[in-house]
């Protein structure tokens, strides 16, 4: 034990090396680009990978003078900011739900689907105006349908979403958009712009991994695009823009590996790394290694010297790194192939402290319940979460109906900002701040009736049903180790993208899954239907009428029966008179 | 008794018939027309189907100064004197262009006389500007006597930097001679002074290409014609550096100060023709879409103008749209080759290697090549740092910014001496000849536009036309209409601003989303909703009413069978 804790502080020191080394060579050359990968076996036996790029750009920005000339960080995202003065971005194309129960906390969480919320600075005088333009703009950006973003799914949370830049002051919710795409499907051509905006395209470094062919045939797929302001230095008296793309997969190794549990980067990307990319300063893989301390479950090839421990997510974890800088780490073969070898075949499932999950009850297409289940899996500490739901017009809530139970017991939210719906106008927003005793389940219930659409308003496919973004659950959660509370300081990206105040607890979000609601469907040739039996009613009517009016009528002979005519027909057969 | 009730009870069917007819004719036809119809906000079509024949009327104003020494004194004395040049074609069936030139005569002031003393004609062009100022598309040209030693021999004409030219006339040409003679014999020569200083009649054409169908004859004018932008209220400049190396080139280049010292003065003097914004971005790991082939002979790659069609395409999707604006990009690329393809030259037909290195495409921006291979020596340590020399760069650039805005660089007739543009890249009659085509661009374009859309809206009756688009359509009719009166009246700077209101207002009405909304409303819809009420209902009121029709006519012939 003494030894093994030797090894680490030799590591530590390596390691403080290194970034006293990066720092340095930051300050000389053009150092304003991080990339990194992380990649971390879970323990269902899938691989996750995280990737992240991160680019600073050091210009005053909030002065408002105009910028025009950039050189690392993308044109047309710069030229999005300055046009609309945005404040901070966020957005996240997801395909897959991440399964919080087996896998644990990401590093960046997103919800299925598209995701946008947007700060805007406190000049922007029409937030409206400028919101539809910008979801117009990134659409094309990002070739995706975020022109469907309008008043009808845009929320402003009071609470839930709080810059995660420098933005001293004004956090008035008046400047903040949020809006969510659950149906929104993201495959290659989201791909593509994204690897766009990189410096070094896909040709060089990390992102010559990200082949679209593996990466959608994954069991979680996730890009996101974060723009925010940072501190430039210690003293943070000047400000830049940071530009964090992350990419975060998850492959199903049971699937693809033909029961053999082997994993190599080959494999999961069929590429490997020859170099890293030349514009930035640093580039580094890390592999997650704690749950493996004497190589007892997986065997790492190449091994490295390198070691790494970083607090990430309220737990101190271990990684080896691989620095793609130095020449070393690609060895005689010029080209690195990180390759992992289970031993045991067996995982223990992970029990993250916060979990959540939704469903809807009921039957038949008049009423339903939705109901939002949060785990607080804590053996002894209660912590305080923001429970933030989205609903669209068309399922009207019935909130008197609203019920917080946990352990049995009534939960009274400490906090409730409930903006009702309109129709065809804006969504009813719902947030509240619980606090989840220990070891407990905290179940939210509230009834809804569906609404009637016009015949306009369905979608193409309306049995399909309709779609209700996730819940957005925003929490403190305890850590079990202090967290590093100075953001300025040199860290890993995957463990700085939730800025932390508070070192015995950590910030973690929760997404649930999207609903999916059938609504009361017509017949779509219905109208038409009703058209014909109406006119063909109204036009017997009106023909009877018609007669009755125009006609003359006149007494008639009355005709003889039948039975007399056949009897005539035989009399006159026979030559006697008719009767 | 019983004939006569059948006769009162037919008449009475008959008035029923009659009535419910005339109860769907006046109530139910009004009505469905009136809930159907699609609204039509009023348009002014007689005034568009004028604009179809356009007659623009161009005039500027010339002012010929005499020097001393150039007249003698009875021929001064009949100064000043007016006289007017008319010219007149007609480009098709449609459209008729008429220039004018006023031209005024007089001799010179003493303040001109001591101005046009200096030793240099830059000098004299210079205080001649301080004296006075000519306004826009006017110009003044100087008769200089054939002794004065401001123009080296063999010049004849001096064009200056400003609105002023000056021209030597000879002894013989003016002796002995009325004064009517004397401008007889200048009057070409001022006409040639003209065609260089202010619009000329190729310059016009090309302008109307939008409206004027081309006469193929003309290549040179077409291929000029097609290289320059089309007018538009504003410009996108992006300076986009590639560098498909950076593991053996570190490149820096302070765009920022190029464009405040080389760049912003010219735009800022175009300023009155349209908006531009620039910006600039590096591009790493772009490269070109064709494989340069290495020449032995030169020791250096060469690309050659056949396969300079084909570089750009692959070079464009990385340069990305413009996300905050819809105006014409204009794009300017320096290319940096790589360490293993350097140095790289480009060749043109003739296999001569280009001075500067560079090209433009039409429409679309300038590319230029940038070795750096001799900036360091075999042994250098990648990545090597490399700074641009941006007044190398920026010199191309700028010629190249000048032909795609539209400025003709045709060399000047014999004779003929043109002052160095100077820092601003730009003389004030070279903005002028600018603006005068710029504005009959707008206005063939916005004639165009509107004619089209009028003939449009005419020919589809299901297009909804709301107050918006009418009034879109009669602001840009009437700034057409003032555009015009204003390029009569010789005012180029009112001229040009309504016409790019004109043609803001129509480009907005022809595009506006609103147009669209019931256009492809198909009509087997409309009678599948019809038919089944209209038809049960209008059927039987057509059969009575034919009936009692049939039976008025045999009626009426027997009552003339019985006269008979």
């Amino acid at each position: 034990m003494a030894a093994h804790r030797c090894r680490y502080l030799a590591c530590l020191l390596l390691l403080f090396l290194s970034v006293i080394l990066v720092t340095m060579s930051q300050e000389t050359t053009l150092g304003h680009e991080q990339h990194e990968l992380v990649i971390r076996p879970l323990h269902s036996g899938d691989i996750y990978a995280s990737f992240q790029f991160r680019t600073v750009w050091e210009t005053d920005f909030m002065k408002g003078n105009k910028v025009s000339h950039y050189r690392l960080f993308p044109k047309s995202l710069g030229q999005v900011i300055s046009k609309f003065s945005v404040r901070e971005l966020h957005i996240s194309f997801t395909q897959g739900y991440w399964r919080t129960m087996q896998w644990g906390q990401p590093f960046i969480p997103s919800p299925p689907g598209a995701e946008l919320w947007v700060w805007f600075q406190d000049s922007v005088t029409d937030v409206d105006a400028t919101w539809k333009e910008l979801t117009n703009v990134l659409s094309g950006i990002f070739c995706a349908s975020l022109n469907f973003i309008d008043s009808t799914n845009t929320l402003q949370p009071s609470a839930s979403f709080k810059p995660l830049g420098i933005g001293n002051g004004t956090t008035d919710h008046r400047f903040l958009r949020y809006a969510t795409l659950p149906r929104e499907i993201v495959c290659t051509e989201n791909l593509t712009p994204w690897k766009k905006l990189l410096p070094c395209g896909s040709k060089a470094g990390l992102a010559v991994l990200l082949k679209s062919e593996k990466l959608f045939h994954s069991s979680f797929h996730s890009q996101s695009v974060h723009i925010r302001p940072v501190c430039q230095d210690r003293q943070c008296k000047s400000s830049s823009w940071e530009l964090r793309q992350a990419l975060n997969v998850v492959f199903d190794l049971h699937t693809s590996g033909q029961s053999k549990r082997e994993w190599s980067l080959f494999k999961m990307f069929s590429r490997t790394l020859t170099e890293a990319c030349p514009l930035a300063s640093s580039s580094k893989i890390y592999i997650d290694v704690t749950d493996n301390p004497q190589e007892e479950q997986f065997e790492l090839s190449p091994a490295t010297p390198l070691l790494s421990q970083a607090v990430v997510l309220g737990d101190r974890r271990t990684f080896s790194v691989y620095d793609l800088t130095q020449q070393v780490t690609f060895g005689t073969v010029r080209s690195l192939n990180l390759m992992i070898r289970w031993k045991s075949s067996e995982g223990d499932m992970l029990r993250p402290l916060l979990h959540a999950e939704r469903y809807v009850t009921g039957y038949g297409l008049q009423t339903g319940e939705i109901h939002t289940l949060m785990y607080n899996n804590h053996p002894f500490r209660s912590f305080p979460v923001l429970l933030l739901d989205s609903v669209p017009w068309y399922l009207r809530l019935y909130i008197h109906t609203l019920k917080v139970i946990s352990k049995g017991k009534d939960n009274n939210p400490s906090y409730i900002h409930y903006q009702p719906s309109k129709d065809r106008e804006r969504p009813h927003l719902l947030e509240m701040l619980l606090q989840l005793p220990p070891h407990s389940v905290t179940e939210v219930t509230v009834q809804f009736e569906r609404a009637l659409l016009k015949w306009t308003e369905y979608t193409p496919d309306p049995n399909h049903g309709f779609y209700v973004g996730s819940s957005v659950i925003s929490s403190l959660v305890p850590s079990t180790v202090a967290m590093e509370t100075n953001i300025t300081m040199e860290q890993p990206l995957f463990s700085s993208f939730f800025p932390c105040k508070e070192e015995s607890s950590y910030f973690a979000r929760v997404y649930t899954e999207p609903l999916l609601v059938n609504l009361p469907t017509p017949d779509f040739s219905m109208p038409y239907n009703v058209i014909c039996l109406t006119c063909t009613v109204v036009a017997v009517g009106y023909g009877s009428l018609y007669n009755l009016l125009t006609r003359s009528f006149q007494v008639e002979e009355p005709n003889p029966g039948l039975a007399k005519r056949i009897a005539n027909v035989i009399r006159r057969m026979r030559g006697v008179p008719p009767l | 008794m019983y004939f006569l009730a059948s006769l009162s009870e037919r008449r009475r069917g008959q008035l029923a018939a009659l009535s419910i007819a005339a109860v769907v004719i006046v109530v139910g036809v009004p009505l469905w027309w009136r809930t159907t119809e699609t609204y039509r906000a009023w348009l002014p079509f007689s005034q568009i189907k004028d604009l179809s024949k356009l007659q623009l009327h161009l005039s500027a104003d010339v002012e010929v100064v005499f020097a001393r020494g150039t007249l003698t004194p009875e021929q001064q004395k009949k100064l000043p004197l007016t006289q007017t040049q008319d010219e007149e074609h007609a480009v098709d069936e449609n459209t008729v262009l008429r220039y004018t030139h006023e031209i005024k005569y007089r001799t010179a002031t003493i303040m001109e006389e001591e101005a046009l003393g200096k030793p240099t004609a830059a000098e004299a062009d210079l205080s001649l500007h301080m004296l006075s100022e000519s306004p826009c598309g006017s110009s003044v040209v100087y008769v200089i006597p054939e002794v004065s030693s401001l123009l080296p021999e063999n010049v004849k004409v001096y064009i200056g930097q400003r609105r002023t030219a000056i021209l030597r006339i000879n002894a013989e040409m003016r002796a002995g001679k009325t004064v009517e003679q004397l401008l007889a014999v200048l009057k070409p020569q001022i006409k040639q002074v003209l065609q260089v200083m202010s619009f000329s009649h190729t310059d016009i054409t090309a302008a109307l290409s939008d409206r004027v169908r081309f006469n193929p004859g003309s290549k040179e004018s077409m291929t000029h014609s097609m290289r320059a932008f089309t007018s538009s209220p504003g410009y996108e400049i992006t300076f986009s550096l590639l560098n498909p190396d950076p593991r053996s080139h570190r490149l820096h280049w302070d765009i920022e100060g190029a464009v405040q010292t080389y760049i912003q003065p010219f735009l800022t003097k175009l300023s009155p023709l349209a908006n531009f914004s620039i910006d600039s971005q590096m591009l790493h790991y772009a490269m070109l879409g064709v494989n340069p082939r290495y020449n032995n002979d030169r020791g250096a790659f060469i690309l050659h103008a056949d396969s300079l069609a084909h570089v750009i395409n692959p070079v464009e999707a990385r340069l990305g749209s413009n996300a905050a604006s819809s105006n014409p990009v204009l794009n300017f690329l320096l290319y940096v080759p790589d360490a293993q393809h350097s140095p790289l030259y480009i060749q043109d037909h003739k296999k001569m290697d280009v001075p500067s290195n560079a090209f433009h495409s039409p429409r679309w921006g300038g590319i230029m090549v940038y070795n750096v291979k001799n900036l360091y020596g075999p042994e250098a340590e990648f990545p090597v740092n490399i700074n641009i020399n941006m007044a190398e760069v920026m010199g191309v650039f700028l010629t190249q910014l000048r032909l795609l805005v539209g400025m003709e660089s045709s060399p000047p007739p014999p004779g003929f001496l043109v002052a160095p543009c100077g820092s601003v890249g730009l003389a004030d009659w070279e903005l002028d000849r600018l603006m005068w085509s710029r504005s009959v661009e707008n206005i063939a374009t916005a004639t165009t536009t509107i004619t089209s859309l009028a003939q449009l809206l005419d020919q589809i009756g299901n297009i909804v036309i709301n107050d918006n688009i009418a009034q879109q359509v009669s602001s840009a009719v009437t700034s057409v209409q003032l555009a015009v009166a204003e390029l009569e009246a010789g005012n180029l700077g009112f001229a040009l601003q309504y016409s790019k209101e004109t043609i803001l207002a129509s480009e907005k009405a022809f595009f506006d989303p609103s147009l669209l909304h019931l256009l492809y409303f198909p009509d087997d819809q409309k009678f599948a909703i019809y038919i089944p009420l209209f038809l049960p209902m209008c059927v039987p009121i057509l059969l009575s009413l034919l009936k009692m029709a049939s039976e008025a006519r045999r009626r009426y012939r027997e009552k003339q069978a019985k006269k008979d």
